[in-house]
């Protein structure tokens, strides 16, 4: 390490030492710890018996999501149909609205507490009332994870599109810059990896989303599949499905958190 | 020209005041004779915080100024270059900020504020972010630029000796109320040299600043 009294020498290394090693032994330990974990599970069914309806052990969940894989995919296309639909339109509809509130003083102070206000209503608890005015298709779904992606994304925007420090917007209105220039040049940069906070909330919240309004009212999806086969007492299946769900959950937000590497390689990593 | 003074006297306000950051509540300010109403572009800044964009090169950080007010992208490049040169950055153009310590930084912010070579230089306690020795290292080196190129530095400090250094002029302020208390005029020669420091002529100038700081503008008038 060098000091910064020591005149100018620069700090060419951005992760400290040996970052890469331990990345690969966090990944190594992970992994071992879930096998173990499931070994474990293993064991414990076959030791106390447990039927499979009630907690059916790994190897029985892995024959019979060979055996449903073809429901199990129809079902996991359309979850991911809806999460993916409700979470673009969620950015579609955010972003320029968080855009607006910060250039409007007005927006900033109409709309934007109710905003922050309905962020902490259970979005979730709306599906019921969706089903009632738009049916059980594929439609309140959408609406469902919209709204669950929509306020994280929302207030991400806006933090981000604030936290231009003080002097650099001085600096900037001293060169009389125009509106546009300020946005594209200073602002929306300063908000890139806000936004991207945001959008890593919210795809986790997608999920869970389009999950719950499958369970109020629907007749596909893996929300569904849930539902039915543990009212068949498939307990297997049900559990085939929350596999396939977690997968997607975690693929999705690595989908994203690698979008915002290649978009914002200045972000600050953890 | 210098200005010192101890904290809340308003030599920042002063500063933005001249940089037409914020409009005063009462009076105009001249500028070539001219009212000062809206921000001009004949001025660059220098804050305490280097405050560089994350996503751009030393390089383009430098030329923000000249693309926001469209200068010629040629000429301008020319000159980053020869700044960056200047400031002894040469072969850092292609890195980021974060790569950078806090002096080189700053640096790079001083490039920046220069690139449309603006009539008057505006400095906000440039250095009172980093280390004693960066900061003397730094005040040197401003001096070496200024000595080339030869235009108004306003520079804000609370450093006595840092004022009394670098100037042709310090302008001591009071606090509450923020006054202008008195203008000392500092006849050293050039370049000063650290060892000017400790001569009986520093140390005269060092005392009339302190004193007005401290016991306000009536206090000994010489």
């Amino acid at each position: 390490m060098t000091t910064e009294s020591g005149g100018d020498a620069p700090e060419l290394n951005d992760e400290p030492v040996g970052s890469a090693g331990s990345t690969v032994k966090a990944i190594l330990g992970a992994t071992v710890t879930l096998i173990a974990l499931v070994i474990l599970w293993e064991m414990l069914v076959r030791q106390f018996q447990i039927p499979s309806w009630l907690l059916p052990s790994p190897s029985v969940i892995g024959p019979s999501m060979v055996e449903w894989r073809a429901e199990l995919f129809e079902h996991s296309l359309v979850t991911l149909y809806e999460t993916l639909v409700g979470f673009a339109l969620a950015i579609a509809i955010s972003i320029p609205l968080a855009v607006a509130v910060v250039y409007s003083p007005l927006l900033q102070n109409t709309i934007y507490p109710i905003l922050l206000a309905l962020q902490s209503m259970p979005k979730v608890a709306i599906a019921p009332l969706l089903a009632l005015w738009i049916g059980f298709g594929t439609l309140p779904k959408i609406v469902v994870v919209f709204l669950v992606c929509f306020f994280p994304i929302v207030v991400a925007t806006t933090s981000g599109l604030t936290a231009v420090p003080t002097p650099l917007m001085d600096l900037i209105r001293s060169l009389s810059a125009g509106a546009l220039q300020t946005f594209v040049k200073i602002r929306f940069p300063t908000a890139m990896p806000h936004i991207f906070v945001g959008l890593k909330i919210a795809i986790t919240f997608a999920v869970i989303g389009a999950v719950i309004g499958e369970f109020v009212g629907s007749e596909n999806g893996l929300g569904y599949l849930i539902l039915v086969s543990t009212s068949q007492s498939r307990t297997p299946l049900a559990f085939g499905s929350l596999v396939l769900l977690t997968l997607m959950s975690i693929v999705l937000y690595y989908g994203i958190a690698l979008v915002e590497r290649i978009a914002v390689p200045w972000a600050p990593r953890n | 020209m210098t200005l010192v003074g101890p904290s809340g006297c308003g030599k920042s306000t002063l500063l933005k005041l001249i940089g037409a950051l914020i409009r005063p509540s009462r009076g105009t300010l001249l500028f070539d004779g001219t009212a000062l109403v809206r921000p001009t572009r004949d001025v660059g800044i220098v804050f305490q915080e280097p405050v560089l964009l994350a996503w751009r090169t030393v390089l383009d950080n430098v030329l923000l100024p000249a693309e926001i007010i469209g200068l010629d992208k040629a000429s301008s490049r020319a000159r980053a270059l020869q700044l960056i040169d200047l400031v002894g950055l040469a072969g850092f153009e292609q890195r980021f900020p974060r790569e950078l310590s806090g002096g080189m930084q700053q640096r790079v912010s001083l490039c920046r504020a220069l690139i449309h070579d603006p009539s008057v230089l505006l400095m906000d306690e440039p250095f009172a972010a980093l280390d004693a020795m960066t900061r003397e290292e730094l005040g040197f080196e401003l001096m070496r630029i200024w000595s080339a190129d030869k235009k108004t530095v306003i520079f804000v400090t609370h450093n006595i000796t840092e004022a009394i250094l670098l100037a042709d002029r310090v302008v001591a302020m009071t606090a509450r109320p923020g006054r202008i208390a008195r203008i000392v005029d500092i006849d050293l020669a050039r370049p000063r040299t650290i060892d000017m420091e400790f001569t009986q002529r520093f140390k005269d100038y060092s005392d009339q600043v302190r004193e007005v700081i401290y016991h306000g503008a009536g206090a000994g008038r010489s």
